[in-house]
């Protein structure tokens, strides 16, 4: 007999298909993805959340069946996640990232490339100076196993072999896939220290600059800067640029850490770190166009003049994309 | 109607500790758009460092396998495919170690196969939108605080080696110990990203215990004291003590209430039988008083 006075038995008894229907609606998306659904499925979705969501409203005023309350938290959770979540397809948002997201971030993220690129100037200056008044500086700045027999001990002759390629165009793609991780990784890096207000990223973007400037000097020592230059301009502009985009990334973080301004700490860090962390998909693209300019273009192209070209032109390119005012496109 | 819904999310930003849950320091309140709170629950120390080894191991093993592969590979080709294998072991090689994360949080899951197994999931800290940069940033963060102190514990060398690794672990270990100390236990990655880690578990409709109780119910007439006897939080007790069906504890539970509301036992009565009908009449007692505004929180409220 009691069951008849219960109101929340027959609360549960009228409205369990719906929810039994969402859960396995809910179960079949976590099994594929969102086109697992029909599209009458699709649209049955948001209904049928609205629904849970109602019913968990009454379970707490009315229901004393704990059971009943803690299946319906679970089943609006998860069905809060997939209606509110991500579900835009993957071309559009690589369209999105492209099309306004990463120059957007490049563009709020200025003053901090502006300081990543002061710094590695500094590196760089110090390190050619240095280096050109004392050989020995090299060694300092330049690890062993990176300079490869380069420096300023080295003949004329070994530093030109060095610079050019002879004809052994073997394992190419295996060199510019490494090139591509170990550099994404090091960018990565230099991101993720950025944590550490500010200080092992600024040291890390002096110190690349000064692997730089003792590697010019070295070079420009023996009459060979202008080759040297070749060399490096093609690939290097575009690596070089990531590499400072990524310091500016990290500098971003540590900076909010430390000065939030306006907003809470958290909210402050959650704002910076998706910006930041937009700009280093960017990073990691551009790291991918270096590494097959540098581990195939540089091989193949052994004349200076292409080599400067490739270089002046990326030189213009990235910056133009990045920071060359747009047309808003209409907000959807 | 965006703007609205923007300031609701934004009211579900705050980590407030949901003062229903009393004594639950992990429930924390999520209001949907449409205005209900979801309480959620933060996952554990515990569990997300069981989540992280699943996923290690994960990792491990599909180096192995690729590793094994990749050998059976080069004996096929007489190691003329080098460099396509080599190149496929440099990328495999990165994806694993920077994407693993990123790709399976990008899933509608929001969980890596290890927390998936903890029944945990990533969640935006505001309630809005998981977006693609928070999952990358939270995940570029594990280069501080999982890849560089294990390069620290990998570096062998002399005594002044072991020096540096020593201090480089110890400053590492403010990264890898920050969820211990922060209320939300948010990792380094969770605060950089705006997300934190919480409970989405799947939970199965259990049947109504007023339902599997209906055929011995009619036997049994209590009178309004006896259902006066206890509260809220009792009935909850004697749901998860129903669920269980525990003999030792039926038998138990069943005659401290006896012994409580005065009830003498029928020779042939059960316990299961008694504790499921005085189940079904409690909560009846308690929803009827609830309708009416009153919602008896224990044996000791009396009001």
């Amino acid at each position: 007999m009691a069951e008849l006075h219960l109101k929340s038995y027959r609360f549960r008894a009228e409205r369990e298909d719906d929810w039994r229907r969402l859960e396995t609606l809910l179960t079949k998306v976590g099994k594929g993805s969102a086109k697992a659904l029909s599209d009458e499925e699709l649209l049955a979705l948001p209904v049928l959340y609205r629904q849970a969501l109602s019913s968990l409203s009454v379970a707490r005023a009315t229901s004393l069946d704990q059971g009943l309350v803690d299946y319906l938290e679970s089943l609006s959770t998860r069905a809060y996640f997939l209606v509110y979540g991500t579900r835009s397809n993957f071309v559009e948002r690589l369209g999105g990232f492209f099309g306004h997201a990463w120059p957007d971030a490049a563009k709020a993220l200025w003053r901090e490339t502006l300081a990543s690129f002061l710094l590695t100037l500094v590196g760089v200056l110090a390190a050619y100076f240095l280096t050109l008044h004392d050989p020995d500086w090299f060694s300092a700045f330049v690890p062993g196993d990176l300079a490869g027999g380069r420096g300023p001990t080295a003949s004329v002759e070994a530093m030109r072999a060095t610079l050019y390629d002879h004809g052994e165009h073997k394992g190419l793609s295996v060199f510019a896939a490494f090139l591509f991780t170990h550099n994404s990784g090091v960018a990565i890096f230099a991101f993720a220290l950025g944590f550490a207000f500010c200080l092992p990223t600024s040291m890390l973007m002096a110190y690349n600059g000064a692997m730089l400037g003792a590697f010019l000097a070295a070079f420009g020592m023996k009459g060979l800067g202008f080759e040297a230059g070749g060399w490096l301009a093609i690939h290097g502009v575009t690596e070089i640029s990531a590499v400072i985009l990524a310091g500016a990334a990290g500098l971003r973080i540590g900076w909010t850490l430390a000065f939030p301004g306006d907003l809470s700490r958290p909210a402050a860090m959650a704002q910076a770190g998706r910006q930041a962390a937009t700009l280093m998909g960017g990073v990691v693209v551009m790291l991918f166009c270096a590494g097959i300019l540098e581990g195939v273009g540089r091989q193949v192209i052994q004349n200076d003049f292409a080599r400067y070209g490739i270089g002046l032109a990326t030189l213009v390119a990235w910056p133009a994309y990045l920071y060359l005012p747009r047309r808003r496109s209409v907000v959807r | 109607m965006k703007a609205a819904r923007k300031t609701s999310k934004a009211g579900a930003a705050m980590a407030i500790p949901d003062p229903a849950a009393g004594d639950d320091r992990r429930a924390r309140s999520l209001v949907t758009p449409e205005g209900v709170d979801l309480k959620l629950r933060l996952g554990d120390a515990g569990e997300r460092a069981a989540a992280l080894l699943i996923d290690l191991l994960i990792m491990l093993a599909a180096l192995i396998a690729f590793a094994l592969l990749a050998a059976l590979a080069m004996i096929g080709s007489k190691g003329k495919g080098w460099e396509v294998i080599g190149t496929v072991a440099v990328l495999v090689f990165f994806v694993l170690r920077n994407l693993y994360f990123v790709l399976f949080e990008l899933t509608p899951g929001a969980a890596t196969p290890g927390k998936r197994a903890m029944g945990l999931r990533v969640a935006a800290r505001n309630g809005g939108r998981l977006t693609a940069d928070a999952i990358f940033a939270r995940n570029a963060m594990r280069e501080i605080e999982l890849y560089l102190p294990i390069s620290f514990l990998a570096v062998q060398g002399d005594q002044v080696g072991a020096w540096i690794s020593l201090a480089g672990l110890t400053w590492c270990a403010v990264f890898m110990l920050f969820p211990l100390f922060n209320r939300d236990r948010l990792r380094v990655g969770d605060l950089v990203a705006g997300t934190w880690v919480v409970k989405a578990p799947t939970r199965k409709l259990a049947p109504d215990l007023v339902e599997t109780s209906r055929p011995s119910v009619g036997r049994f007439r209590f009178t309004m004291a006896q259902l006066d006897a206890y509260g809220v939080k009792e009935l909850h007790v004697l749901e998860d003590v129903l669920r269980r069906y525990e003999t030792k504890t039926i038998a138990l539970v069943a005659a401290r209430i006896r012994l409580k509301i005065g009830w003498s036992a029928a020779p042939d009565e059960s316990d299961g039988d008694f504790l499921a009908a005085y189940y079904a009449a409690l909560r009846g007692r308690l929803e009827s008083r609830l309708l009416l505004g009153k919602r008896r929180k224990d044996k000791f409220d009396k009001g």
